[in-house]
């Protein structure tokens, strides 16, 4: 894992203690609300409707059993004894006291971590895959690339009040788990015909109320190039984008306006001018930070684990488990373990600090001190040996983090909606509890294989309904919630956006209309496919029928 | 009619103007006023400013309850989140 250097803790120190002398100002009356909002916001605090929130950076969605252990004590001593994981690797305190907020940054500055840039026109927090460092399928590690883009981008200068928010996800392998198509920059490492590894540059992407999948603008950018192509792009979008209209100042609003040849020709022109320069790292410094990502001194054993074989045999909960919730691991032996954190009726992406503790404890006895955050709110265990999988599963199991239904309809994001956020027309999470527990029967979700249900309670889209296979957006009619259902979304590799099928539903329709949906699919699917495979084969006619029959 | 509501600065915990000039954290327990008295209250809170932020004003019906377009959205806040009724106002109003 990397670790702060004397600039990195040098920076974070000078914030919190900048930070402390700001809100000593606002309390006693020096700063009036109007100034001190964005400073608040620089360091990622938010007024909710109950309460402050603060949202903590999660770099790319590491952490170490420390630093996790840190996140479940400030929710014990300063919030209300949990936090919540977004869908963009962070964590969200609901309820911290404007007075304690500079002793929590104090204290996650102890372990590296920090609020900077978790709000405001900033390129915020890089996200990437979950599984990076541990999976086959990837071409190498993407962290180091994303690091070396957190540093660039930590108190940018040219960068820090771009015309709107910006947000970079970075992928190294086929199968996209870290959405690159729907966000401002998506970065896919990938191999040239002549085995040349580099990225694959997608700009434009994003969620919202425009919701557009991200356009390549270059098939290829040799890995070296990287930033001083970053920086071309963010100039571009920094002078042209617009500052007018808050709902026109993404990217993606400036690529689709330009076109994407024009677009790519600004970049194109303003990269010549400083491609080569001193922004484009070099291969020492690049390699001084991959060393930060070595991989873990794993055990030479055998691909398959007799102990592992003989449990699944005699427990069928855990075969259960093991089936839907590990993956693949690159090393023999070993396997990815992703902790779920949708237990049925619960609230997704919620975690109480004991349960953060267990995964903590977890991390450090079984999968080499790491933890990963991912973007459909759960947790992950990236290096576990498979002999071990029987204990680590039955000490999730007593923490009622063992829910077996990763990629199943029951694993549904869902932004916090109007239960806790200022900008929610409708409440999502008891729409996300609800179909949970309509699906409550693990056989049957089983049997239904992937169905990604996501839902938010607001155009603002936090809970990515646009890419959902079954999407559910919440829209206030005259004080009422009614809610949206699009269909065939996917924010994986073959990355498109649903199909808005009709009018909306009320509170007490919409999880009948959500089963009739899989209820037709059941019926109609070929072997081994995919609801979002038989939407796209079958089209969105008859779904729609199903959505809307008996309503 | 309306009732002026705020987040106390020092917690961000929910607030009301009373009939006082105090803020209180129970709406029932809130200044009513007419529309116009309404917006004279909330304009002349300047001076306090170190007690809250935002405030602005919310329609309540006479017995001091939300009502209107923004109903839900302003009792959730006077009451705590609907999926966590053990956290919030409600936990604490017994």
């Amino acid at each position: 894992m990397y670790r702060y250097d004397e600039f990195d803790a040098a920076i974070v120190y000078d914030r919190v203690k900048q930070f402390r002398g700001q809100v000593e100002r606002r309390l006693s009356g020096e700063l009036s609300e109007d100034e001190f909002k964005p400073l608040r916001l620089m360091n990622g605090l938010y007024l909710q409707l109950h309460a402050y929130m603060l949202r903590v950076a999660i770099p790319y969605g590491t952490l170490s059993s420390k630093q996790l252990r840190k996140l479940a004590h400030i929710a014990r001593k300063y919030d209300k004894g949990y936090a919540h994981f977004t869908t963009r690797q962070n964590v969200q305190y609901n309820w911290p006291a404007l007075v304690d907020v500079p002793d929590i940054l104090d204290g996650l500055s102890t372990v590296e971590m920090h609020a900077i840039q978790t709000s405001g026109n900033c390129i915020r927090n890089v996200t990437s895959d979950q599984y990076a460092g541990a999976t086959a399928e990837e071409i190498e590690d993407p962290r180091p690339w994303c690091e070396i883009i957190r540093q660039w981008s930590t108190l940018h200068p040219e960068f820090s009040f771009l015309p709107r928010k910006f947000k970079i996800a970075v992928t190294a392998s086929d199968h996209d788990r870290a959405a690159v198509r729907v966000h401002d920059i998506g970065l896919r490492l990938h191999k040239s015909l002549t085995g040349e590894v580099g990225f694959e540059v997608i700009v434009g992407g994003g969620l919202g109320r425009t919701p557009i999948i991200g356009p390549t603008i270059r098939e290829f950018l040799p890995k070296k190039h990287l930033l001083s192509y970053l920086e071309a792009i963010l100039r571009v979008y920094n002078l042209y984008g617009r500052r007018d209209n808050k709902y026109k100042a993404r990217i993606k609003i400036l690529v689709n306006a330009e076109g994407v040849d024009r677009f790519r020709e600004q970049v194109e022109q303003e990269w010549a001018l400083i491609k080569g320069s001193d922004l484009d790292l070099p291969v020492c410094e690049i390699d001084r930070i991959r060393v930060y990502f070595s991989p873990p001194v794993f055990e030479r054993l055998p691909h398959e684990s007799a102990s592992l074989k003989e449990s699944i045999q005699s427990d069928d909960g855990f075969a259960r488990w093991v089936r839907v919730n590990t993956a693949a691991h690159k090393q023999p032996g070993y396997a990815i373990v992703n902790i779920s954190l949708k237990p049925i009726g619960g609230v997704p992406g919620d975690a109480t600090d004991a349960q953060m503790e267990a995964a903590a404890d977890l991390a450090e006895r079984y999968s080499f001190d790491e933890i990963r955050v991912t973007h459909e709110q759960n947790l992950c265990l990236p290096h576990v040996k498979k002999d071990n999988l029987f204990a680590v599963w039955t000490t999730l199991k007593q923490h009622d983090l063992a829910t077996a239904n990763i990629g199943l309809v029951s694993d549904i994001i869902a932004c916090p909606g109007l239960d806790y956020c200022t900008l929610a027309n409708t409440r999502s999470i008891p729409i996300a509890q609800r179909i949970s527990e309509r699906f409550a029967d693990f056989d049957v979700q089983e049997n239904l294989g992937e169905i990604k249900v996501k839902i938010s309670g607001c155009i603002n889209a936090c809970g990515h309904h646009h890419v959902g296979h079954i999407g559910i957006l919440g829209v206030d009619k005259k004080g009422e919630e009614f809610y949206q259902v699009t269909l065939g979304g996917s924010a994986a590799e073959d990355a498109c956006l649903g199909d808005i099928v009709g009018r909306g539903l009320s509170s007490g329709e919409v999880v009948d209309a959500v089963e009739r949906l899989v209820d037709f699919y059941r019926g109609e699917r070929n072997d081994g496919e995919r609801f979002l495979d038989a939407y796209r084969r079958l089209g969105p006619g008859p779904f729609k029928e199903a959505l809307y029959a008996n309503a | 009619m309306k009732a002026v509501t705020a987040n106390r600065l020092a917690d961000g915990r929910v607030v009301y103007l009373a009939p006082d000039g105090a803020w209180t954290e129970r709406l029932v327990n809130a200044a009513i006023f007419e529309n116009i008295e309404a917006e004279n209250a909330l304009a002349s809170l300047g001076a306090s400013a170190i007690e809250f932020a935002d405030a602005y004003l919310i329609e309540v019906h006479t017995d001091g309850y939300p009502s209107g377009r923004e109903a839900l959205r302003e009792t959730i806040r006077n009451s705590g989140p609907t999926i966590r009724t053990d956290l919030g106002k409600q936990a604490e109003n017994g």
